[in-house]
């Protein structure tokens, strides 16, 4: 078996008995990164600042007795998150050259933690969009069917976790950017408490609805990068201080006694036959191990991809505001005067679908429609809140599918917006709730093509998701791409 | 004039913290461009906003001191427009939930004390600055600036002359620099106001249509852009026309305002909560220890000095319109004991130094110690009053120590009797014309072998005691 194929866990104990080196194991990734150029996941692969790393991980696990499990492990970070020294460009034209001089949160942690950065994982650019086709880099192809979508916005991450490109990778989630596309290719997406990880240095796409969270092969994983990366950051003041534990401790999958609940709006018409077989057969393994199903419902639901829409453009046309080809990024060097300067730079720097999202935010935001839009998503947004509180009484778990449908076509979505909005209708309401949730593969379609359950929980419930997680996981195994064999 | 006149003013003023109000980048005036400044305050991809917490203290401290209430909850916004001042395309501010509200500050209007109502203190961030160049080619953004913390009062319409709004505007700079939230530098631009006017026909009761005229920064330009204003309004209304609801921009040289821009083109600023910092909530205790760091305010320590220390009025409100002034007569009055005898220098001689050389002297070399050192020194008659100016014009000079002063240049009063005696027995040896016409009756005399006596003593004789020897010594000759 390709080591590249091995989760952090048994990588890591590898690297600890000396089986491998680091740099030999980075250098196994940077090849697999080569091999597979087509899947397209990558924006900008580093390899001389990798190979850099890994020697100093190396160093580390020969000089410490106590290292980080992530110490020399690979991974690949979505290029919306900020690398010193490394270009970020939130796979948009505006930020192409755009090398930031600071360091996100995370990426100081984890490079403190000895994990070594193989590059910068393509996007919807600035995270708009399901499928990681608004993209300046190329669409990103799925690794289970080159003909599919990855999903979005970090498809390139999911994909890099799937085909074996990354050990883990570093996502964002605002509507469902990490469970969609987790779902999407067979892997294991977090969608954090909002506040639980730093979003200092995220570029922000929509500050109250983002947050950072890991896509990685298994739940241990997923677990061990949750050790790493969450907690109180001084730099980043919606990150909450005393919430972050052990995700690793007590991770045994017991379900017994757990109360699971299933909205019935998320077992609707609207879900494809086949995707829910597999997720009732998911549900059906987890009763059997003691849990109880019970129907309930979120009727406010239905209203949430209209507010996810107005609230999260909102906020973009204001975050997304500072690219004005004044100080940094994308400039247009004909303009004759400041109102073509930034007319011309953002035309032509920004792509079809964040202009779109930029208009319907800026609309939203406009006096005289303000209460009509942007407000009155502002309160279904909390009635949301309150009927996922009031379910949280009754149950422990909320499952649901991760998405209708297994990945789409590439293109098939791409004229159609709406139909675009409506693939995230079964993940943006945990944002638009600041709840945490998670993506667990639990089987494939008739197509050959993976499919996510979705477990949500209460504010900072992670490590028992990440448990319900273990069990769907022991219960059905990892799902695993045989075809890219011995490539 | 047929009309009232009615203004409400929006004042500006930079908050005197040691770092910026969301990054840790310095807070001084100045600087070479684009040297204070960091990735936050230059809003680049992916950074947040940290609130100073030292801003949310004086911003209390401001409003306290303007008897407003305090929101326990507050909450920021971001105001959204492009201009490249403004780093990230928008400013923190706060909409609708201010930290302070409903205040007021007394001002006095002749002999009558009038009370202006605060509608709201709120805070939000400065921008950077826009630098021109002659040819109109190029423009330059210096960041420095942006991030600054500002607050920014706002009262009620209740001013009803130019000159009422100078007072506030002078009574408001007076309670922040007590408070010490701000230097209320005018010229660097610390503190700026807007001026916001109508006209309301006399006995009407629907008030007029409102011009605003922004960032004007100076006291004396405030009086008279709200005067030209006035007028401009009356003559308009004057003539049948109407007054258009605009923003105009006050130059203070040519004497008059421009249009900036109309109604039509008032900005939408698309205000929303600002997703990146949490809501303020202000606890009782951190109420308490700031209302308790309050010093007493510039119309109370008026009142002790006229009341308490028998100062009068005329000299307590010069010395209470500056703190640093304030500050230095309360200690040396302190020191000397005396409170008359410090209020007269300060009011001849500390003023017209201050005139001469600016208000800095009061800040780098004479404190209320040295000060009022120099006065108990006079009073013990250890130096003469003409020796304590000039303690005090070395001390501006040099910044040399008082008693350092007065033993290098030798101006300790010489007390030695036998010094003395054998100084005005010198005179009177030198003088014998004055001494036959004191021998014949002229009085006179006396009052010149004095003089001289004191000038062979180098003006250091304590002329009591030089006075007593010489009419010893003349008696001798009786």
């Amino acid at each position: 078996m390709s080591i590249c194929k091995k989760t952090i866990m048994e990588t890591s104990e590898l690297l600890r008995t000396k089986k491998i080196g680091a740099v030999e194991l980075t250098k196994e990734y940077l090849k697999n990164i080569r091999k597979n150029a087509d899947i397209n996941a990558y924006v900008t692969v580093c390899e001389n600042e990798a190979v850099n790393a890994a020697e100093s991980a190396q160093k580390l696990l020969d000089s410490e007795d106590e290292v980080s499990p992530l110490c020399g492990i690979p991974m690949g970070i979505k290029d919306n998150i900020c690398t010193k020294d490394i270009r970020t460009t939130c796979a948009s034209k505006m930020l192409e050259n755009f090398t930031p001089s600071y360091s996100a949160t995370i990426y100081n942690k984890l490079q403190r933690s000895g994990a070594v950065l193989l590059g910068k994982l393509n996007m919807d650019e600035f995270a708009m969009g399901s499928s990681t086709e608004y993209t300046i880099f190329g669409s990103v192809h799925n690794p289970w069917n080159g003909e599919y979508v990855a999903g979005g916005s970090s498809g390139g991450s999911a994909s890099a976790v799937a085909a074996n490109l990354a050990a883990f990778a570093l996502g964002s989630d605002t509507g469902g950017s990490i469970r969609q596309p987790a779902s999407f290719c067979g892997v294991v997406g977090l969608k954090p408490t909002y506040g639980l990880v730093s979003r200092f240095g995220l570029i922000a796409f929509a500050s109250s609805l983002d947050q950072i969270g890991p896509i990685s092969k298994d739940i241990t994983d997923c677990a061990l990068i949750m050790n790493a990366i969450a907690g109180h950051d001084p730099k980043d003041s919606t990150s909450v201080k005393g919430h972050a534990s052990d995700y690793l401790e007590d991770l045994d999958g017991k379900v017994d006694q757990l109360r699971i609940g299933l909205p019935m709006e998320f077992f609707d018409s609207a879900l494809d036959g086949d995707v829910g077989a597999v997720i009732r057969n998911a549900l059906k393994s987890l009763e059997s191990r003691g849990a109880t199903l019970s129907e309930c419902s979120l009727p406010s639901i239905k209203n949430a991809v209209p507010a996810y829409y107005l609230i999260s453009s909102s906020e973009a046309s204001s975050n997304l505001a500072r690219y004005d080809g004044i100080r940094f990024g994308y400039r247009n060097e004909n303009a004759k005067n400041i109102a073509d300067l930034y007319r011309l730079s953002r035309k032509e720097g920004f792509g079809s679908e964040v202009k779109r999202r930029i208009l319907l935010g800026t609309y939203a935001l406009s006096s005289g429609y303000q209460d009509e839009l942007y407000k009155k998503a502002l309160k279904v947004r909390s009635i949301i809140s309150q009927e996922f509180n009031s379910a949280f009484e009754k149950y422990d778990v909320i499952a649901a599918p991760t998405c209708p449908t297994t990945a789409f076509k590439l293109g098939e979505k791409l004229n159609d917006p709406l139909k675009m909005y409506l693939n995230d209708i079964y993940t943006v309401a945990v944002n638009l709730a600041g709840l945490p949730a998670i993506s667990v593969p639990c089987g494939k379609g008739k197509n050959g093509l993976p499919v996510g359950i979705q477990l949500i929980g209460k504010p900072f419930s992670e490590k028992l998701l990440l448990n319900v997680g273990k069990r769907i996981e022991k219960e059905i195994g990892r799902l695993e791409i045989e075809q890219k064999e011995g490539l | 004039m047929d009309y009232d006149i009615i203004i409400g003013l929006e004042i500006h003023v930079e908050l005197k913290t040691s770092s910026k109000i969301f990054c840790g980048c310095s807070n001084e005036f100045g600087g070479e461009p684009n040297t204070r400044c960091c990735p936050i305050c230059l809003g680049m991809p992916g950074t947040l906003p940290v609130l100073n917490k030292k801003v949310l203290e004086y911003t209390i401290k401001a409003g306290l001191a303007m008897q407003c209430k305090i929101a326990k909850f507050s909450k920021f916004d971001r105001k959204n427009y492009f201009y490249p001042d403004m780093s990230k395309a928008y400013q923190v501010s706060q909409y609708d939930l201010p930290i302070c509200y409903d205040g007021y500050v007394d001002i006095d209007v002749g002999d009558k004390t009038k009370r202006i109502g605060i509608e709201r203190i709120h805070i939000e961030e400065d921008a950077g600055k826009l630098i021109h160049d002659s040819n109109g080619q190029e423009s330059l953004i210096d960041y420095n600036r942006c991030g600054v913390p500002l607050i920014e009062i706002v009262t009620r319409p209740d001013l009803r002359s130019p000159e009422e709004a100078k007072i506030l505007l002078e009574t408001i700079k007076s309670i922040l620099e007590y408070t010490e939230v701000s230097d209320c530098k005018m010229q660097e631009g610390s503190l700026r106001a807007d001026v916001n006017l109508s006209l309301k026909r006399k006995g009407s009761k629907s008030l007029g249509v409102r011009t605003e005229m922004k960032n004007i920064n100076s006291l004396r330009a405030v009086q008279r852009a709200a005067q030209a204003e006035a007028e401009r309004q009356a003559g308009i209304l004057g003539s049948g026309c109407e007054v258009y609801q605009e923003t105009r921009r006050w130059d203070d040289n040519k004497g008059e305002s421009f249009i900036m821009r109309g109604k039509e083109e008032a900005m939408d600023y698309r205000f929303f909560p600002e997703p990146d910092l949490p809501p303020v909530c202000v606890d009782e205790k951190f109420l308490k220890a700031i209302q308790a760091s309050i010093p007493q305010l510039p119309r109370q320590r008026r009142e002790r000095y006229v009341n308490d220390l028998g100062i009068p009025r005329y000299d307590a409100d010069l010395i209470t319109s500056n703190k640093h002034l304030a500050d230095v007569f309360e200690r040396a009055s302190e020191v000397c004991g005396n409170p008359k005898l410090v209020s007269n220098w300060i009011m001849t001689d500390i003023m017209r130094r201050i005139n001469e050389k600016g208000e800095e002297i009061l800040n780098s070399h004479i404190n209320g110690d040295n000060l009022g050192w120099i006065l108990s020194s006079m009073e013990r008659g250890e130096i003469t009053h003409a020796s304590a100016i000039q303690v005090i014009d070395v001390l501006i000079e040099t910044g040399e120590e008082p008693g350092n002063i007065i033993e290098r240049l030798g101006l300790k009063v010489q007390r030695d009797e036998a010094l003395v005696v054998k100084a005005v027995k010198e005179v009177i040896n030198k003088n014998p014309q004055a001494l036959s016409d004191y021998l014949s009756g002229k009085e006179k005399a006396v009052g010149f072998l004095m003089g001289k006596s004191m000038a062979a003593l180098k003006g250091r004789g304590d002329p009591i005691q030089v006075r007593e020897i010489l009419k010893k010594e003349l008696q001798s000759y009786l």
